[in-house]
Parts: structure tokens; C-alpha cells; sequence
């Protein structure tokens, strides 16, 4: 044994010969490694592998002339990126390699940015500066920030953008329903320029509950809202059947009388409902432009506004009914619906109709004991627990703050701090995905509620929230494109209040305040004729027979329209241009001539708009039969001239129309004096 | 060795964009063998790249005789990145299985293929055709769905009640690749942006080059390109090698 290590050792350090020799031949592989290493990495065998693709293609020489070997780098310091995503992905600029099938080497579909100025990794995430295709895409040891999927990539898009784009629909949808499930009344979640996601409306106070409704209906509800109505948005707690129990109890205990009292139903205005009447009535008003309700096909027709009515009979008192239905703001001051001013028969009508919607097997098995104090007392402490004080007003409990951790960097968060379950994708999109469909899975001791969500709209919340990263917060304000806040416009005066009872900004937008069901009014003094206002307010008609959704009967009194007439017409006027500049005396029998033949021939406006109801059908745009009679003249030239000038994205197109153009039109829309479209339309 | 493998998991990787291959399923125990399998829902829906369609992908096995049998195997497969849920199932009483489609992470066409064996030992194929959009796509979807859509496509909705009928001119579906695949890409954004007459066409459809941006009619043509059926075929230069 020694012998032979005596003898090995000879072989290779017998002589000084000998000994330099081998000890150069070790330092040189070691000095080899290095470059060996380099010579055999990954990037090399791409740059290889895309030299051989271009070479066989017929516009190799300018592909060629284009390729640059070696790592190549986008450098963006002030945006933190250090990409070298390009060193292997080497056709993402040439337009020639849209089809290659090698995913690596293809053209990047067209974006409206150029990588020079956004580099990669600031929409796709990844690691950047990495040159081998795992440590680059996928999470490693040393770097856990894989590649972002492509159902999230809109996520890199909402860093930025934090406004509304046509571009980007699961973003916005994911912005949209975090706001209108109201996830932000437990979760802070603040923006890059330092506005915070608001939920869209407020859950009902609960401070007088108990004149709305029912103890055994509270229990039914809050152990299954959805099994009441399929589209409600709140979630599922998966409350114990004691627990229920208690929670209702403490619900009903701390309610107390509305102050002025809610009045009985009078025995003989329930003799006056009529079901058939109740129908056309809930029709006629509209009802269904805000509250779905099943139809007898079982499907669900109408809004979402206001909440679903299928079974408003089995959850709302008659008298409650009967109170909201005469004047909401008694109940809720802060309630979205309109005051519609129903004589006593029409409410007597209404709620005969509403008190027949009704779901009795939803609390036909609820069984509950006159509730114990104890069962009161406990009640409280789960409803604080639970944090029911987040959304809903409720007497003795404060809203609590910060009651669940704050999501506004909740994209950048390190998988080093995220506990995974068994079932859970191990990556933060997997996380918040999961988290968001079923937070219990993560313990079932965890305060976070079900929510009842289809796949799609997980994903969109999760784009939303992905888009929540660190690189949002601090990236320089010039890079940021603002969100479109709303303004806190209220109308003034005496006609401000009546607008404000009648609920006008639920649907119009007035001076970018408001709703989007209904035309934006900011300018409607200028654009219609008092006399015509006065009468469409007395008596709406269709101006749009494609519409479901039309403008109710509010039943107001003259002096009320008077009221409105005079503050629309004085106070909602462009400042661009005079409603009264265009006379139409000046208009000639010529102009309007040529006017006509620009409608039907040249601009072809029947595509779209009904001049004339004996003959036109076009049913994109409103009816312009009664035109002379509604708009100033003055209006629809400038319309016609530039309608987004008007109203920032209407559909009508803008057709380039010269002066002369528009003004004939204009003297032939205007001598369109038609009444009675609706008889018209009935034809 | 090592370099190898991870070469090879690179381009698989990069090739699939990522990890979600399909995994081959296992064998179920099948009742029966059909001697037809035929789409029943879910063929060429348009969806995102990277996302769930819409609508499940529902296939039914019928036996010789033309009607449906239950409990025979039917086998989910598609090009890498596309994943099922389930990837395989027996049919049920109607004869008919479905599958949850989610589609690979590139824009494109993405062919899918539902197989059942044969009493013969071969199997029985069939071939769905999805479509997922891109960024460029998804904008000249939502463009269509706000500005085109009313009159180019015959369907109504309770929100959105169809102009097509009203038209004296019938306007062509953006599916229509038999007509739209042969006007080239020139030609569609000049009629888009000047209007019908720009090509001697109706002026029942308006000029939109003043109210829409040119990335965005830019847009529609990438819409109307990857929705057109028979599918688009990129004309100009064909090169030797792809």
C-alpha cells in the first residue's frame, strides 16, 4: 500500500521535470474552467441557435446585420432595470420573426412600448440581469422572482396605469370588483400616486334593522347570503349554527326604532293591490334598470344597482316595504334609490307586488328561541370578531381599523413570508388566488370571509392585485398615469336638493360626478330647449328604442320641474360656445335640402338614427324625429363639427364634416318637428 | 449532463412559456367504445392567452348507430401550455364529457383534441379549434364590442340590441374570413378609418379615422385577422425556413 502511493507520487513529482510539468498541465485546466464555463453557457448556445434560424431565411443579411453577440443589456437605472433578457431573446424587434416557432427567437407582439424605454422584467417580472434561462424565468434559492403568467399580465400594465384602459379588461374588472365587494373596507390597498381603492357604495346600516326585517331572517342570511340571492356580495362566513344564532340575536338587541316611526299597513290600502297592477307599475317605473329579479323562466332580468328582489317578500317587512317605497331617505339618508313621489295606491300597489316575491323555504327550517342575554352578549363579541363593524353601521361596535392587513405591496410580497397549504401552486400569484377563493383553506380559524366568485373574476382580482408592487409605489411620479377620480360635484340650492331626492347622480354624471347608466348632463342647458326639458321631465319619453333602460316617471309636480328646468338650463351650459349663436330663422329651405341629402346619402346617418319613422331604423343613436323641438341648433352644429369635443367618449364617429356640412345638417335635423314618436314607434 | 438538462428544460420552457404541460392521464376504466366522437359546445371560442374560455369544451361519443353511450373514455390533449380540468373523464348518461380549457400563454390558435378509443385499438379524434388574444387582440376586441359590434353582428342581447337588420347594406361579421381574409391589411384600415365609400363600399359604415387613434384601427385588424374563420393566412413574403 505504501509502496504504491511511493510510486504514484514518483510518476507524477519523481523529477523537478516532471513535477513542473504536471503541476502547469493542473493550472492550466483550472485556468481553462473559466472560459470553458463561458464558452459552453446557455446564452451562447441560443446566440448559436439563432444565428442557424436566420441564416436560412431570405432576409439573413439585414437579420444578420442587426445581431449583436456577446450579453446585451437594458439599462434603465432610474426605473431599476437591468434586463438581460435580450442576449437570448434576440428576434424580439424584427418584424420578419412574428411566425418563427421557436418562442424564444419571435418577434414581441406589438405593445405600445418600446423594451429600450420599459425594459422587460417591469411587465413580465423575472429576474433580469440573470443569463441562464432558469435563475431568469423561474424562482431559484438565491432569486424567488419567477416570470409573471400571461393570464396576470395585466398586473405589469396597472403599476402604471392606474386609469381605467380600454386595453386592459381584467384589470379594470379586477379594480372594479375590488371595489364593489368592498374589499377595501377591511384591507387597505393605496395606490402608486397615493390614492386609495374605495369601495363602491355602503353596506346597510344595521342601526334599525329590526323594523326591516326579521330575526330568523338575519339567521338564514348570514349563514348562506348566497342561497337568498345569488348575486348578493356578501360573503360566507361559514358560521356555526349557534353562532348564528347569537349573532342574530345581538343584530336584532342593538337595533332600534326608526325615529319618526315606520306606519302600520292600513288594512284598507292592502285591499287596494292589485298584482296585475303591481306589475306594469314595477315596469313602468323602471325598477328593473337598477334590481334584477327571476322572471318565471327562473332567469335573472335587470340591474345590479340596487340589490336582487326575487325574494324581497320573505325578507322585508310589510310596513318597512310600504315606508321605503313612499320615501327611501326616511330609512336610508344615504340610499342610492330615488324618491319617486307615489300617491298611496301606487305604494299600496307596489309593495302588494313585492311582499308576492317570495323565497319561503330560505327561512321555513329557521326555528330560533327568544334569544338570552348571554346568547346577546356573545352575539357582540363574534360581530367583532368577525369585524361585521367593517362594512356595516351597527350600535356599540366602532369600525375597527386596520383589521386586515393592508395589500398595497401585496405583488411584491417575498414567498419567504407566505405559508402554503397543501393544494396551493407554490407562487405568489397561486397564493393570492387561492387566498381570494377560498380563504379558509389556509385555517380554518382564519377571519377572512367567502366570497362568492367565479374563476374569471379571481383572476381579474388577482391581475388587480399583482399589479400592487413594490416597483408601483416607488417608481418615479412622471412615470404614473393618474386614476380617474371622481369629483365630489353636488348641485346647489333649492334644485340641488331636489336632485339630490330624486337621485339624479345615481345614473347621470354631472361635472364628473355620478353614475354612467344615464347621459352625462353637464352640458344639457345648453344643448336642449327649456320647453322641451320641461315636458321630458313631466313625461319621459323614449329617445331610445334600443334601450332597456329608460329615464322613469318621477311623478313631480310643476313647480318641482320649474325648479329643475330653470337650474339645468341656467347652470349646465359649455363654456365653448353660445346655445343661442345659430338662430334658426337663418336657416334656408336650400340648406336644409342639402341637409337631407347629406343625411341619407353622403353621412348616411340612418344607419343609426331615426330622421323620420315611416321609413328609417337605424336604432345605434337616439330618434332624431323631434329634433327642432328638443336641441338648440347651436348644440348640434358643434356636435356634428366634434362630438368626443362634447362628450369625451360617445360613439357617435366624427366625420370630418365642413362648416358648410355641418350646417345644412344641422337646418335639416332641425326642421324635424315630429311629436308622438312613441305612437310612431308603436306602428 | 447538467447543461444538457437544463438546456433542454430551457427550451422546453421557453417553447411552452411555462410549466403547465398536461400531464398524460391515466387510463380509466371504460364501459364502453363509440364509434363517433362529436364537439357539442366549446369549439372555437375566443378567449385570452393564457386564460380559462369562457364556456367548457363539451364532447359527446356516440355508438354506430349515431346516438350518444355513456361510460366511454374521452381523452383531452393540445399543444403545450393548454391545460384540462379534467384532462380525461367518462361520459356521462347523455353520452357527453366536459373539460375546463385553459389556453397557452401566446396569442394565437390553439387546435385541441378530444380522442376515445375504438373497438378496433385505434383512436377516434376530434379537433377544436380555440382562439386566444393578445394585447393587440384584447384592444380591437374591446373596440369591437364598443363601437362594431352593434352592426356587425347579428346577434342581439338584453343590453345590446343588434343594427345589422337595419342596415340596407349588410355589414360582414368579423368572422367572415371568406370575404375579410382576402382585403388586405391596408385596404381594412382605410375603409375603418375613411369609411365604406374609401373603397367604392357603403357609406353605411362611417369614416372612424377622426374618432379612433391609429394604433387602435391598427388594433381592430389584429381582432378581425385572429377571429376570421376560415383562419388568416399572413400573405406577402413566404419564407424558406420557419
Amino acid at each position: 500500500m505504501k509502496n504504491q502511493a511511493k510510486s504514484i507520487w514518483r510518476f507524477f513529482f519523481g523529477d523537478s521535470a516532471r513535477a513542473f510539468g504536471w503541476v502547469s498541465l493542473t493550472l492550466l485546466v483550472l485556468l481553462a474552467i473559466s472560459p470553458a464555463k463561458n464558452h459552453f453557457s446557455q446564452w451562447r448556445h441560443y446566440q448559436k441557435q439563432y444565428l442557424h434560424l436566420i441564416r436560412g431565411r431570405a432576409d439573413a443579411v439585414t437579420l444578420e446585420r442587426h445581431f449583436q453577440g456577446g450579453i446585451q443589456q437594458i439599462w434603465i437605472p432610474e426605473q431599476q432595470v437591468t434586463d438581460r433578457c435580450t442576449t437570448c431573446h434576440l428576434g424580439l424587434k424584427e418584424a420578419s420573426l412574428a411566425d418563427v416557432s421557436a418562442v424564444a427567437f419571435r418577434k414581441h407582439p406589438v405593445i405600445p412600448h418600446s423594451l429600450t424605454e420599459f425594459g422587460c422584467t417591469t411587465c413580465h417580472r423575472g429576474q433580469g440581469p440573470a443569463t441562464n434561462v432558469e435563475e431568469a424565468h423561474n424562482s431559484t434559492e438565491q432569486w424567488e422572482q419567477p416570470l409573471l403568467p400571461a393570464k396576470y399580465i395585466e398586473a405589469g400594465c396597472g403599476q402604471c396605469h392606474l386609469e381605467k384602459q380600454t386595453a386592459t379588461p381584467f384589470l379594470n374588472q379586477g379594480r372594479q370588483l375590488i371595489s364593489a365587494y368592498g374589499c377595501t373596507r377591511c384591507h387597505t390597498i393605496k395606490r402608486g400616486d397615493g390614492t386609495y381603492i374605495l369601495p363602491d357604495d355602503d353596506p346597510p346600516s344595521l342601526k334599525h334593522i329590526a323594523d326591516k326585517t326579521t330575526r330568523e331572517w338575519i339567521y338564514a342570511w348570514i349563514k348562506d347570503p348566497q342561497a337568498y340571492a345569488g348575486t348578493a356580495t356578501m360573503p360566507n362566513y361559514h358560521l356555526r349554527d349557534d353562532d348564528a344564532r347569537d349573532i342574530s340575536a345581538f343584530v336584532i338587541a342593538q337595533s332600534t326604532p326608526l325615529q319618526p316611526p315606520i306606519q302600520p299597513v292600513q288594512a284598507d290600502t292592502k285591499a287596494a293591490a292589485d298584482p296585475g297592477a303591481g306589475t306594469s307599475l314595477y315596469g313602468q317605473s323602471f325598477c328593473a334598470s337598477c334590481h334584477a329579479m327571476q322572471n318565471a323562466a327562473g332567469n335573472l332580468v335587470g340591474g345590479d344597482v340596487g340589490p336582487e328582489l326575487t325574494g324581497i317578500g320573505t325578507k322585508a317587512k310589510p310596513e318597512w316595504l310600504q315606508d321605503w317605497v313612499a320615501n327611501p331617505n326616511h330609512y336610508d339618508p344615504g340610499t342610492m334609490m330615488p324618491h319617486y313621489r307615489f300617491d298611496p295606491k301606487q305604494v299600496a300597489t307596489l309593495v302588494g307586488f313585492l311582499e308576492s316575491k317570495t323565497e319561503p323555504d330560505f327561512v321555513a327550517k329557521v326555528h330560533l328561541d327568544p334569544a338570552t342575554p348571554q346568547q346577546v352578549e356573545h352575539g357582540k363579541k363574534l360581530a367583532i370578531e368577525n369585524g361585521c363593524a367593517s362594512c356595516h353601521e351597527i350600535d356599540g361596535i366602532k369600525k375597527p381599523e386596520n383589521f386586515a392587513p393592508e395589500l398595497s405591496r401585496i405583488g411584491s410580497k417575498p414567498l419567504s413570508q407566505v405559508l402554503f397549504v397543501e393544494g396551493v401552486e407554490h407562487s405568489l400569484p397561486g397564493y393570492v388566488a387561492a387566498k381570494v377563493r377560498n380563504p379558509r383553506i389556509f385555517g380554518s380559524s382564519l377571519k377572512m370571509p367567502q366570497f362568492n366568485l367565479t374563476p374569471q373574476q379571481i383572476d381579474a382580482i388577482t391581475t388587480a392585485l399583482l399589479a400592487q408592487t413594490d416597483r408601483a409605489q416607488s417608481q418615479p411620479p412622471a412615470m404614473r398615469i393618474a386614476s380617474e377620480q371622481q369629483t365630489k360635484y353636488e348641485p346647489a340650492g333649492h334644485a340641488g336638493q331636489l336632485m339630490r331626492d330624486l337621485r339624479c347622480l345615481t345614473c347621470h354624471m354631472i361635472n364628473g360626478h355620478g353614475g354612467d347608466m344615464a347621459p352625462d348632463l353637464t352640458w344639457e342647458g345648453t344643448a336642449v330647449q327649456r320647453e322641451w326639458l320641461t315636458q321630458f321631465l313631466k313625461n319621459p319619453e323614449t329617445l331610445r328604442p334600443a334601450l332597456i333602460r329608460r329615464m322613469p316617471k318621477f311623478n313631480l309636480s310643476d313647480q318641482e320641474i320649474n325648479t329643475l328646468a330653470d337650474y339645468m338650463m341656467t347652470v349646465y351650459q359649455t363654456p365653448q360656445f353660445d346655445r343661442d349663436s345659430l338662430p334658426v330663422s337663418e336657416f334656408t329651405l336650400a340648406a336644409v335640402e342639402q341637409g337631407r341629402q347629406l343625411f341619407y346619402s353622403k353621412f348616411a346617418c340612418q344607419s343609426c338614427h331615426i330622421a323620420d319613422f315611416a321609413k328609417d331604423k337605424g336604432y345605434i343613436g337616439p330618434a332624431l324625429a323631434g329634433t327642432g323641438k328638443r336641441f338648440n341648433a347651436a348644440w348640434i352644429y358643434h356636435w356634428l363639427k366634434d362630438p368626443q369635443a362634447l362628450q369625451p367618449g360617445t360613439i357617435e364617429p366624427n366625420q370630418h364634416m365642413t362648416d358648410d356640412e355641418a350646417r345644412s345638417l344641422t337646418a335639416f335635423l332641425m326642421s324635424l318637428n315630429s311629436t308622438g314618436s312613441k305612437e310612431a314607434m308603436k306602428k | 449532463m447538467k447543461h444538457g438538462l437544463i438546456a433542454f428544460c430551457a427550451l422546453a420552457l421557453a417553447t411552452s412559456g411555462c410549466s403547465h404541460k398536461s400531464k398524460q392521464p391515466a387510463s380509466l376504466a371504460a364501459t364502453a367504445k363509440g364509434a363517433a366522437i362529436v364537439e357539442s359546445s366549446g369549439g372555437k371560442q375566443i378567449g385570452y392567452a393564457g386564460m380559462l374560455l369562457d364556456q367548457p369544451v363539451v364532447v359527446q361519443v356516440n355508438d354506430a348507430s349515431g346516438s350518444a353511450i355513456a361510460g366511454a373514455a374521452v381523452y383531452f390533449s393540445g399543444p403545450s401550455g393548454v391545460s384540462f380540468t379534467p384532462a380525461s373523464g367518462l361520459t356521462d348518461s347523455s353520452g357527453q364529457v366536459s373539460s375546463t380549457v385553459s389556453l397557452g400563454q401566446q396569442a394565437g390558435r390553439y387546435k385541441i383534441v378530444a380522442s376515445t378509443p375504438h373497438a378496433t385499438g385505434k383512436n377516434l379524434e376530434l379537433a377544436l379549434d380555440e382562439i386566444a388574444l393578445g394585447y393587440q387582440q384584447t384592444l380591437g376586441a374591446q373596440l369591437n364590442a364598443q363601437y362594431c359590434i352593434r352592426c356587425h353582428d347579428s346577434e342581439s342581447t338584453p343590453l345590446r340590441v343588434s343594427n345589422m337588420d337595419n342596415l340596407s347594406v349588410k355589414p360582414h361579421p368579423f368572422t367572415d374570413g371568406d370575404t375579410l381574409n382576402k382585403i388586405s391589411d391596408a385596404d381594412l384600415v382605410a375603409i375603418i378609418s375613411h369609411g365604406g365609400p374609401a373603397l367604392n363600399k357603403s357609406a353605411e359604415m362611417p369614416p372612424w379615422g377622426y374618432t379612433l387613434s391609429k394604433s387602435d384601427i391598427a388594433a381592430l385588424v389584429a381582432y378581425i385577422r385572429a377571429v376570421a374563420d376560415p383562419p388568416y393566412e399572413a400573405g406577402g413574403l413566404v419564407y424558406a425556413q420557419k
